[in-house]
């Protein structure tokens, strides 16, 4: 569960990112956080990942408390968020199965685990029949389904996807965002931040609007006005 | 950090150092230069050090015996001298040895043919542990019943004294400067190996890898360079070092240069070697992550 209480984060530079944001998200609902460039939802990604530390207001997220987490449990809190990204942000150097491995690698797996467990999450996403080849050799639809395929792999409870087909064509985006339900559908928490209103409307989910670093808008209904 | 772990860590490690190959090429090759300036001026400190302190063995305190001495009385003083603490070596030399010496040091001179050994008197040549407690040693000297004069140089002592001294201040400073310039260099050379891999690192922390397991591979990383640079720089220094040393045996024909065999500097060199690329490498390649890991 994610849940912002009366949230308000500065900066040095004396911008004000948030101001008093509250919003609760339930555990394996699929929520967009939409919102002008500018408006906030870096930072309210930044706070949920521990990057940030809010002003002030509390923020949980999974059974953490991000306004008094220690630095040592961040690692820990970052297991049960898996972040997808615009860019992808993928190893070119590695393969896909690598790059999916590295991830369970990266928090201490046992080579059993990786072995059993990378082909199982490569055919959730379809990419079974690719696990050798790499990054370079993908389309841009593959290469989000490769990187949601490492948000997945460690099993976290949430995912948030950054701008996830902002790189894609409206095919792509249509099919990046049904994987993304399907993965919502087995439980996983999705928030998904994006620019694409066809999108959001599409998928009739709980839309939550942001704008000068203030919630303008929840609802459920996958309509809103910013 | 699982133990199972370990394994994949320290591999990772090695296959860093082949995977980002010119990287690794360009912190060996900085190491080896770094080492080899720092080793061979090290060397050249130790050895003109050794040099000095021998010329300085040479500034002698001569104790002249009294006159009135037989020479078994003159030659039992001897004991006595050696019993000096400071006193490393006291040599017996009779008046006709002395008169020997002394034509010898005027290239055989005619005018001294005729000079009768009996107006010199026995010595001794005493050769301090010493010389900058020169001055006390030959107060003790003429202390001893028998001396009738002690002479001594202690202007070229206390010159020598100073020499070294300022030997002593000037090759820890440049090696100071050596080293620290080195450490800058090589800290550089690894920060921009870390730079190259960044986006590794900025994904392992995201996905929830703890500091201690990006570190690891890393820091393998680095000792294993460091050790690298620091064997190859080692041998390369004993083979300039036996270069210079024959091919100054065979220019120096006056023997002004001595310089001491490199199996002498083998083993605190190596040492040295080893320590320097170990805290290059590691020391290094943990600072310069801490940079990317504040993500």
């Amino acid at each position: 569960m994610i849940e912002f209480n009366e949230v308000t984060k500065s900066y040095s530079v004396g911008t004000h990112a948030l101001r008093g944001v509250s919003m609760q998200i339930e555990d394996g609902e699929f929520a967009f956080l939409i919102g002008p460039s500018g408006s906030g939802k870096s930072t309210i990604i930044k706070l949920i990942t521990g990057e940030l530390e809010p002003t002030s207001g509390t923020v949980h997220v999974n059974g953490y408390s991000l306004d008094r987490i220690r630095k040592r449990e961040i690692p820990y809190l970052r297991r049960t968020v898996g972040v997808v990204f615009q860019d992808f942000r993928l190893i070119e150097t590695k393969t896909v199965y690598e790059n999916v491995a590295f991830a369970m690698r990266a928090i201490g797996a046992r080579e059993d685990e990786i072995r059993d467990r990378v082909p199982y999450i490569l055919e959730l996403v379809g990419l079974e029949n690719k696990s050798r080849r790499h990054p370079t050799e993908l389309s841009g639809g593959e290469q989000q389904r490769l990187a949601i395929a490492r948000a997945l792999v460690n099993n976290p409870s949430t995912i948030i996807a950054d701008e996830p087909t902002g790189n894609l064509d409206p095919a792509m985006s249509l099919e990046i965002m049904s994987l993304l339900q399907e993965i919502n559908n087995l439980g996983t928490t999705m928030l998904v931040v994006t620019h694409d209103r066809d999108l959001v409307e599409r998928f009739g989910k709980r839309v939550i609007a942001i704008n000068d670093g203030v919630v303008v808008h929840d609802g459920m209904d996958g309509y809103y006005r910013v | 950090m699982k133990v199972t772990n370990l394994g994949y860590l320290i591999k990772e490690g090695i296959r860093g150092i082949f995977l980002h190959g010119f990287m690794s090429f360009a912190a060996v090759i900085v190491t080896v230069a770094c080492l080899v300036i720092v080793g061979g001026f090290s060397s050249l400190v130790y050895n003109v050090n050794i040099m000095v302190e021998d010329l300085n063995k040479t500034n002698e305190i001569v104790a002249i015996v009294d006159a009135s001495l037989t020479d078994a009385e003159a030659r039992s003083i001897g004991t006595k001298i050696n019993q000096i603490d400071n006193v490393f070596q006291a040599e017996f030399k009779t008046r006709e040895k002395a008169l020997e010496e002394f034509i010898a040091d005027h290239q055989n001179d005619p005018v001294f043919g005729g000079v009768d050994a009996a107006t010199l008197r026995h010595r001794y040549v005493v050769v301090l542990e010493n010389n900058e407690l020169m001055e006390d040693t030959a107060a003790q000297l003429s202390l001893i019943p028998g001396i009738a004069e002690v002479k001594a140089d202690f202007e070229m002592a206390a010159g020598f004294i100073t020499l070294q001294n300022v030997l002593h201040v000037a090759s820890i400073a440049v090696i100071a400067v050596l080293l620290v310039v080195s450490l800058l260099i090589i800290s550089n050379t690894v920060k921009l190996a870390m730079y190259d891999r960044k986006d590794e690192i900025a994904i392992m922390k995201m996905v929830g890898a703890t500091n201690g397991f990006i570190r690891l591979p890393f820091v393998v990383e680095g000792f294993m360079l460091g050790m690298i640079g620091a064997l190859i720089s080692f041998f390369m220094l004993w083979a300039m070092y036996n270069a210079l040393v024959n091919r100054l045996a065979e220019v120096d024909t006056l023997k002004l240069f001595n310089f001491v065999p490199f199996s002498e500097l083998l083993a605190p060199m190596i040492a040295t070697f080893m320590a320097a690329g170990l805290f290059v490498g590691i020391v290094g390649s943990w600072t310069s992550i801490r940079k990317f890991m504040d993500v």
